[in-house]
């Protein structure tokens, strides 16, 4: 400000905005799960209209969205958890690997141990911290003591809660606070070393410093594994995410890098959403 | 942005914000206009007036600063809400340096009051003319969310260059002529040269309020006039 004026050359000219505007750094990976025409019914209710986007390989995709918009139902059909109830049904395509989720004769054995989830509430076994993650390990593998023992020493160290239980193994799950359970959760969905691993609002039950332990820990997961996650909190989101889709009334209305959606979205819906002017 | 946010108290902040940043053109534009009336003029009070009222300008930048910090910190802005901040806090930047160089121009001018009058200040009085008037729609287009009208600002300034081109060759003269004139011929150089650079800072505003409201930026290159630097030796391959 104290500069004299004649002297001052910097500053005018064609400085624009350079890093901030509508690009990003990020750069998406090759598709995990390629979805194309992707519909899905409540008896005669479409909740899913053509949905087609891809989910990048050991990336994390966030899905925003008002309540009732189709994400949480995205997230269902990707792991067939809809096959439960009699009336819903997918149609269209939803690949990974060669094999299409919503195939009726889709081996879903096979399916749900390549893709895992993880709750809104954290949903503990009434058993042992090491029963919990044991449990879901002999359904799909049997492994020797000793693998085992590996195996949940990994599933706990990956899940960032080894150092706060290893000393209480055989404690009930019970006892630990919400944030641990919900690592605890995060670790059994891992110890069955799936592909992709589906949150469904993670951290909505939890304290802030909780919720961000969980946001690391994606962040690390994202090495190994490919992400995608529901919230409803736009700047977990906006943290977490490498791609960002914005779904309403059960369209996908824009899909782009995390970036360029909370600078420069392309359409006006996401635009009033994103800065809270309807949902 | 037609519709309004859920939480009403955010569109008053932005509200306020811009309010700022249009008292704020408002003070700058009169800024560099009472400079070049005071040197046309040759009026010492007005531009001991312009340099004192410099304090009201770098007041408001500091205030403009600190509340959208405090919009960035309180209310995570995203989008178009996030441009706007930062283009007003940019701007701010920008309009501070405008009254910095209108400050500077008005103490000149005092100076020149106790010279001779050297050749005719026509020029400096278009400059200001056409500086000022992109000056406004510049600010304009702010308030107006306009990025068309900010566009056409930004391809404006061309007309500014070619009569500081002209300013410069005219007074290049008059220094070559006498060298008793150099004294007065270079404070008025170093007038139109701000003028010019107010200018440029003006195409900096419009530049900032198009990626406020379209969320990209303007080409690399401007329309430029101003080859000043080349009057005297122009450089092989130029």
């Amino acid at each position: 400000m104290s500069t004299t004026a004649e002297t001052g050359t910097a500053g005018a000219g064609t400085q624009g905005f350079g890093g901030v505007q509508a690009r990003s750094d990020v750069t998406l990976n090759a598709p995990r799960i390629a979805i194309k025409n992707l519909e899905f019914f409540y008896g005669d209710n479409r909740a899913l209209k053509g949905i087609d986007f891809n989910i990048p390989d050991r990336q994390v995709t966030g899905m925003i969205g008002p309540s009732g918009c189709g994400k949480s139902t995205l997230l269902r059909v990707l792991n067939r958890m809809y096959s439960l109830y009699p009336g819903q049904r997918a149609t269209g395509e939803a690949m990974i690997d060669g094999m299409n989720i919503v195939a009726p004769d889709a081996d879903l054995n096979a399916l749900r141990a390549k893709i895992g989830m993880v709750f809104q509430k954290p949903t503990p076994f009434p058993m042992t911290i090491q029963e919990n993650i044991s449990f879901g390990i002999r359904l799909h593998e049997k492994l020797s003591r000793s693998q085992m023992d590996e195996r949940i020493e990994w599933a706990l160290t990956r899940a960032a809660i080894w150092d706060e239980v290893k000393d209480r193994l055989d404690a009930s799950a019970l006892g630990l606070s919400g944030g641990q359970q919900q690592r605890l959760c995060i670790a059994r969905t891992i110890a069955v070393r799936p592909e992709v691993i589906l949150f469904d609002e993670p951290t909505s039950a939890l304290d802030p410093i909780s919720t961000l332990k969980i946001e690391e820990l994606i962040d690390e997961l994202k090495r190994d594994f490919t992400i995608v996650i529901v919230t409803h909190n736009m700047q977990q989101a906006a943290r977490c995410a490498d791609q960002v889709a914005f779904f309403y009334l059960g369209e996908l209305i824009e899909v782009a890098p995390a970036a360029q959606m909370f600078t420069a979205p392309k359409h006006p819906k996401t635009q009033e959403y994103i800065t809270g002017r309807f949902g | 942005m037609p519709n309004e946010h859920i939480v009403r108290s955010y569109d008053e902040d932005l509200r306020r914000l811009r309010d700022m940043a249009a008292r704020m053109g408002g003070l700058a534009e009169r800024q560099v206009a009472d400079a070049t009336r005071a040197l046309v003029r040759r009026d010492t009070d007005l531009a001991s007036e312009v340099v004192q009222r410099d304090v009201q300008i770098d007041a408001l930048e500091r205030e403009i600063e600190a509340f959208c910090v405090q919009l960035l910190a309180l209310r995570q802005p995203v989008a178009s809400d996030l441009r706007v901040i930062i283009s007003v806090m940019k701007v701010s930047n920008d309009l501070e340096r405008i009254g910095d160089y209108a400050a500077n121009a008005a103490k000149r001018a005092i100076v020149l009051a106790s010279l001779p009058a050297l050749g005719s200040l026509n020029g400096f009085e278009r400059m200001t003319h056409l500086v000022q008037e992109n000056l406004k729609a510049a600010m304009d287009a702010l308030v107006n969310n306009d990025a068309e009208a900010a566009g056409r600002v930004w391809a404006a300034d061309e007309p500014i260059d070619t009569i500081y081109n002209g300013i410069f060759r005219e007074l290049l003269t008059f220094m070559m002529e006498d060298p008793r004139n150099i004294s007065a011929a270079t404070h008025m150089l170093f007038i139109a040269k701000n003028l010019e650079r107010i200018g440029d800072h003006t195409t900096n505003i419009a530049e900032r309020i198009h990626y406020a409201v379209r969320g990209d930026s303007l080409p690399d290159e401007r329309p430029k006039a101003d080859d000043s630097a080349y009057a005297v030796v122009r450089p092989a391959g130029e």
